[in-house]
């Protein structure tokens, strides 16, 4: 189980580091358009080829999975925040406080996220950098998606709330301050690492369907999403298999996390 | 036994008699439901499609020769000064429903056409002035139609009118065109069959149309609608995207046609509303003529049409696309790319480099959006190859891909954009069509739009140009100042003309007559004249 999960996060390091040092592997860059080779085989100058302006692929991908690799942890930590704040009060306050959390849950949930999403992104200044509006991008994804992981967490505080432990930490007078700190934190921690692992692949998949939709990641910045975007001409994809190196990074990346979450899940 | 080889003969008739139908029923994809069968009422491209195939007109714009051809009517002409017009209607003509077919229906489809309760769009093209129009019918077989004032074109618009008979009990289901609508499943599929009583026959004396009959299914998805004609379920694709075309060139045993430039054009253009909620310093660069200029000398159009377009599209000089042959000005010639010159300008007007960055008079670094609409792949590369033209001129460019209905509300309402990068699609070969382009006071004069008096003196100028050419009747006095306004389009660039689109179509190869042209409707225009071979015969 140990191997298993040091190779998982091995391959994502691999990756990460990879990505990190995406100027070394492909000085090139993202953005450049070599206007004379759009659309060439892999070569000893491009590794993976060129896109159809002529950039080069493998400096995409790696910019691409810095991108998603950096921002969706980022985005997964501020929704498992939120959920923990708003799962929390719930589930350890109980009565009214309770119902009125999973009213707003529910509502939350109700919504079409995706439709909210474009909506919010359609009232962002213009003139963002690219990067800046990226960043935005996964920020939205991360107070947006809070609702589900919340519900989660404030089954888990519930549960903790009427064991025994707390009742005896209740009954030796300690304050509700000191039973949050000292027994509710460290007893949901696991409960809220793993849907922040969860959250992880969500996000990033949930990137790739705002690029679906020609609203992810600006150019000239890629993102894993919007690179599989690219591949949307099955058709020519039996005779360019390289094409799908996106694929391979973004199923390599959710199956590691997906590793580590079951890892820690069995754990707990 | 006997029994049972007439059983048999029976059965092989009945299959000969299924396999002939289907071998002459065409099908291919309509994009969306038609909204309408009435073809007065005709406002979206899947009821024009309906209407073009059903419907009997006067006059029909031969899309080849883009001349106008008799048809219902054998001869017609313009009088007053453009104020009216005469037609000499062909005799012994019948509506699909054995209806006979004369003058009175003429009237009877113009006064529909110009009720103003029946808000019909094609009746908008002939309102001129107010007032009504009077019908005169002399005899079955002649009609004059006099408006309150003169209508430039006249003629050309009987084009879009479809002759709705004023005595049959099936009102407008009784059709004169190549086709009768059968069968409608919505969401799903249109039948047409052949019009019994359609009145045209080829030169050797046989009936039009040579189909039996044509199916129209609905399809959205335009990645399905490839599939389906790889797969060879429909046989016709009026219009494909360039790299979809290439690939169908290379997989497909079927026909695949570039016929040319088309009438559409891609544009960007930058917001000179003077309340928009931009930076003062900005609005001021966009009102530049030679900032505007120099923006357009800076992007490469040659690499727009070899590396989006893959080399189906033209660069563009201006408005009129060299596919609409007549009003098309031919001295003008697309901007050079010339980084140079566009550097030039830019140094005319105050602005300088700082080190990598271009600074304007006041110091402010020249950076700006382009907002465009999402989903459209071929438009997002367009974006971000001017983003690196402009970038080599130190411009810094933001691209930002917005929803449909948010682009629309920033360009119409909130004018809450920099500069916007969209396509135009012209099906209209008049310059009357694109008024409410060039008036300043027009809805879609998109830079400044509505405005009340004229923002600047070129755009004084285009307005009374516009307006001198509508009220022309002089078709080259018309052509003389529609001319001029290109060239001062092409001056001011208020528009920065990209490209023109080629007119690319697929065409199966069991399909005999077709003869894709730029105009709409690319494929089917001589619908008539279309038929096809069985498989073996077509291999």
């Amino acid at each position: 189980m140990k191997l298993v999960s040091a190779i998982a996060i091995g391959v994502l390091a691999i990756i990460f580091v990879c990505s990190l040092g995406g100027s070394v592997f492909a000085p090139a860059g993202h953005a450049k358009q070599f206007r004379e080779n759009p659309n060439s085989p892999p070569s000893s100058r491009f590794l993976l080829g060129t896109d159809e302006l002529g950039r080069d692929r493998f400096a995409r991908l790696l910019f691409a999975t810095r991108v998603s690799l950096l921002l969706a942890p980022a985005a997964a930590a501020l929704s498992t925040l939120l959920a923990a704040l708003v799962g929390t009060v719930a589930g350890f306050l109980g009565g009214l406080w309770e119902k009125l959390s999973m009213v707003a849950i529910d509502v939350f949930l109700s919504l079409p996220w995706l439709f909210l999403l474009i909506t919010v992104r359609a009232m962002l200044p213009l003139n963002l950098s690219p990067s800046l509006s990226v960043v935005i991008t996964f920020a939205l994804l991360g107070l947006l998606g809070w609702a589900a992981t919340a519900r989660v967490v404030c089954a888990g505080v519930r549960s903790i709330r009427s064991s025994t432990f707390m009742l005896n930490a209740r009954a030796f007078g300690c304050s509700p301050q000191r039973l949050v700190a000292i027994q509710l934190i460290p007893n949901i921690r696991p409960v809220l690492q793993a849907q922040f692992l969860v959250s992880i692949p969500t996000f990033i998949l949930a990137e790739a369907n705002l690029s679906m939709l020609g609203l992810g990641v600006p150019e000239p910045l890629p993102s894993l999403g919007g690179l599989i975007v690219e591949l949307e001409n099955f058709s020519t994809l039996n005779s360019q298999l390289w094409r799908l190196a996106p694929v391979a990074v973004l199923a390599l990346c959710v199956g590691a996390l997906q590793i580590v979450k079951g890892i820690n899940e069995a754990q707990i | 036994m006997r029994r049972k080889a007439l059983g048999y003969a029976l059965s092989v008739c009945l299959l000969l008699v299924i396999q002939v139908s289907a071998a002459s029923q065409l099908r291919f994809c309509l994009h969306s439901d038609p909204k309408t069968f009435n073809p007065l009422m005709v406002d979206d491209d899947a009821s024009e499609a309906v209407r073009y195939l059903t419907g009997g007109v006067l006059v029909r714009l031969n899309r080849r020769s883009q001349l106008l051809e008799p048809e219902l009517a054998s001869s017609w002409k313009v009088s007053g000064n453009g104020r009216s017009i005469t037609f000499t209607l062909r005799k012994g003509v019948r509506f699909s429903d054995g209806t006979p077919f004369d003058a009175h229906d003429v009237a009877f489809t113009m006064k529909s056409l110009m009720d103003p309760a029946l808000h019909s769009p094609i009746g908008d093209a002939f309102r001129s002035a107010q007032g009504k129009i009077a019908t005169a019918t002399s005899g079955d077989s002649k009609v004059t139609i006099v408006f309150p004032a003169a209508v430039a074109g006249l003629d050309k618009l009987f084009d879009q009118v479809a002759i709705v008979s004023s005595r049959s009990p099936v009102k407008e289901r009784a059709v004169l065109g190549p086709f009768t609508v059968s069968e409608y499943k919505a969401g799903s599929y249109l039948l047409l069959q052949r019009n019994p009583n359609y009145w045209k026959k080829d030169e050797a004396g046989h009936p039009l149309p040579y189909l039996n009959s044509i199916r129209l299914d609905i399809e959205q998805n335009r990645e399905l609608e490839l599939n389906r004609f790889r797969r060879g379920e429909i046989q016709l694709i009026n219009a494909v995207d360039a790299p979809a075309f290439d690939q169908l060139k290379v997989q497909s045993s079927s026909g695949v046609i570039d016929a040319g430039p088309s009438l559409d054009s891609e544009e960007m253009w930058f917001n000179q509303v003077p309340d928009a909620p931009i930076p003062a310093y900005k609005r001021a660069w966009f009102q530049q003529k030679e900032f505007r200029q120099a923006i357009s000398s800076a992007i490469n159009r040659d690499d727009l049409v070899r590396i989006v377009f893959h080399g189906h599209a033209a660069s563009a000089a201006g408005p009129v696309s060299p596919a609409n042959r007549f009003w098309f000005n031919s001295n003008l010639k697309p901007v050079a790319f010339d980084p140079t010159a566009a550097m030039k300008l830019l140094a005319h007007n105050g602005f300088h480099m700082d080190g990598s960055i271009l600074r304007d008079g006041e110091g402010h670094a020249v950076e700006f959006s382009i907002v465009t609409n999402s989903g459209n792949t071929l438009r997002n590369r367009m974006a971000a190859m001017i983003q690196q033209d402009l970038g080599a001129l130190g411009i810094k460019v933001n691209i930002v891909t917005l929803d449909f209905p948010s682009l629309i509300e920033r360009m119409t309402r909130t004018f809450a954009y920099e500069a916007c990068l969209l396509g135009l699609v012209n099906t209209d070969l008049d310059p009357n069509s694109q008024m409410n382009i060039w008036l300043s006071s027009g809805e879609n004069h998109q830079w400044n739009p509505a405005q009340t008096s004229p923002a600047t003196a070129w755009e004084t100028e285009c307005d009374r140009l516009m307006r001198a050419q509508a009220s022309a009747t002089n078709l080259q006095r018309r052509k003389q100042i529609f001319d001029r306004v290109q060239e001062l389009v092409a001056e001011q660039q208020p528009f920065i003309y990209l490209v023109h689109k080629n007119s690319l179509s697929a065409i199966a190869n069991t399909v005999r007559g077709a003869d894709p042209v730029a105009l709409s409707p690319q494929t089917y225009w001589n619908i008539e004249r279309i038929s096809l071979l069985s498989e073996g015969a077509a291999k």
